[in-house]
């Protein structure tokens, strides 16, 4: 037992440790979005699966939690996050150029069964920067399309100038069912007007087999989730990506308790049965 | 009788009118005709008489307001199975927002003040639809205050 405690935490202490990687490219996706590509420049982290996050450390400035929003078996050893630029770390990494330096740990996290969805409807629900984490997935079932019956992404985002990788939702519109909706728009957009959940009643899928995937803010996955099971959809069968205040990565810290689970190691893919009953409670 | 069976069967397809009897069906269906609309019509106009609603069968319909410095602001839009209109119901029967085509729309459109003689006939009638508009506008509403809690926002409008 006690070499176990010790193995543990020599472990942990691994993934305490940043491993450099550089900026090799670095795309703008909105108006506070970027997308940077990073590289190691010597050791890799191991493979990244989809739904998990790593640990960003700008030098200097400090660290945060982002999702993988690559393809992932397209990317090999790279990295690939989209990034809001909305704190001090985020800002300093979405100011970061081509060369650049930082540092990478992890991965961490649990992953989307994405396997529960072969052989039924597969239903992705994305809300504001909530689309990234759920990209791999896409790009997984795109690249596996017979695994899967119908293939159904909802995005909703706050503005049409806040939508996130349009010109790819426009490319996947043709091989499978994309809806798009936005709280608010100008005389511009022509386009949906309206929150995500108005998408999912309409929306091409056999709720008695769907599996869904829900990334967003924490209230709008309540909403959805919500819409889902008024669909039909078993709550067993809708999965969501938590966010909390990640620090360590590995469950020492608990920044990121939530109740009796800590979101970066048994997290942060919860399905929505087992994680509703902690979303009532105010405390947590 | 036919085009009634059709329309029947058209309406029955709605949320709002799903699981109603077919004498309950027939009655709606006898105030609604087929209407087909091109982009950038108007369906109605804010202020104006409401005696109207639409069943959307087809297309997209954009609900919308004046803002003063920012023109005409899409509050909503409305695609297939959805109703659009419900100030028909609602005293004083004037329409709160105006609605405009945004793709070519076919719809089923409802003579209100017809629907609302026949509830007033047969009370039985007006309280399902009552119910079934209560329950439409309730999913606007939810909707509504997750527009307003501006969920992707960083907080600050």
């Amino acid at each position: 037992m006690a070499t176990a405690v010790v193995n543990e935490i020599a472990a942990a202490r691994g993934a305490m440790t940043p491993l450099p990687y550089r900026v090799v490219r670095k795309q703008r996706e909105n108006h506070d979005n970027w997308t940077l590509v990073l590289e190691p420049v010597d050791e890799a982290i191991e493979p990244i699966a989809p739904g998990q996050f790593t640990m960003l450390y700008v030098f200097g400035v400090g660290e945060v939690p982002i999702s993988t929003s690559g393809d992932l078996e397209r990317e090999g050893d790279a990295l690939v996050h989209t990034i809001r630029a909305v704190g001090a770390v985020t800002n300093a990494l979405c100011a970061s150029d081509p060369g650049d330096v930082v540092g990478v740990r992890g991965p961490f996290g649990n992953t989307w069964p994405i396997a529960e969805a072969h052989g039924r409807d597969l239903v992705v629900v994305g809300g504001g920067v909530g689309l990234p984490p759920l990209r791999p997935i896409v790009y997984d079932a795109l690249r596996h399309r017979d695994e899967f019956e119908r293939i159904v992404v909802l995005y909703g985002g706050r503005s049409p100038d806040d939508l996130l990788f349009t010109k790819e939702l426009a490319a996947w519109g043709k091989q499978v069912d994309v809806d798009v909706t936005v709280d608010a728009a100008g005389k511009e957009w022509d386009g949906k007007v309206g929150v995500v959940t108005k998408l999912i009643p309409p929306a091409p899928f056999d709720p008695e087999t769907a599996v869904c995937y829900v990334v967003g803010p924490e209230i709008m996955m309540r909403f959805t989730a919500r819409a889902l099971i008024d669909r039909g959809v078993a709550p067993e069968r809708v999965w969501v990506s938590m966010e909390r205040t990640m620090r360590c990565g590995v469950g020492l810290c608990g920044h990121c308790q939530l109740g009796p689970t800590l979101i970066c190691r048994d997290g942060p893919v919860y399905r929505w049965d087992e994680l509703a009953p902690l979303l009532e409670v105010p405390e947590l | 009788m036919s085009s009634m069976r059709t329309l029947d069967e058209l309406i029955v397809e709605s949320p709002v009118f799903a699981g109603l009897g077919q004498e309950e069906l027939e009655l709606v269906a006898g105030c609604g005709k087929n209407i087909a609309m091109d982009a950038g019509e108007r369906l109605f106009r804010e202020g104006d008489d409401a005696n109207t609603f639409f069943l959307v069968r087809a297309g997209l319909v954009s609900l919308e307001t004046y803002v003063p410095n920012r023109g005409q602001v899409t509050v909503v839009t409305c695609g297939p199975g959805e109703i659009v209109g419900w100030s028909w119901l609602v005293p004083p029967n004037k329409w709160r927002l105006s609605a405009r085509v945004v793709e070519s729309v076919r719809a089923v459109e409802f003579d209100g003040a017809c629907l609302r003689r026949k509830c007033e006939e047969i009370p039985e009638l007006g309280y399902v639809l009552l119910s079934r508009f209560a329950g439409d506008l309730a999913d606007h509403l939810t909707a509504a205050y997750m527009q307003v809690l501006d969920v992707y926002g960083d907080g600050s409008r």
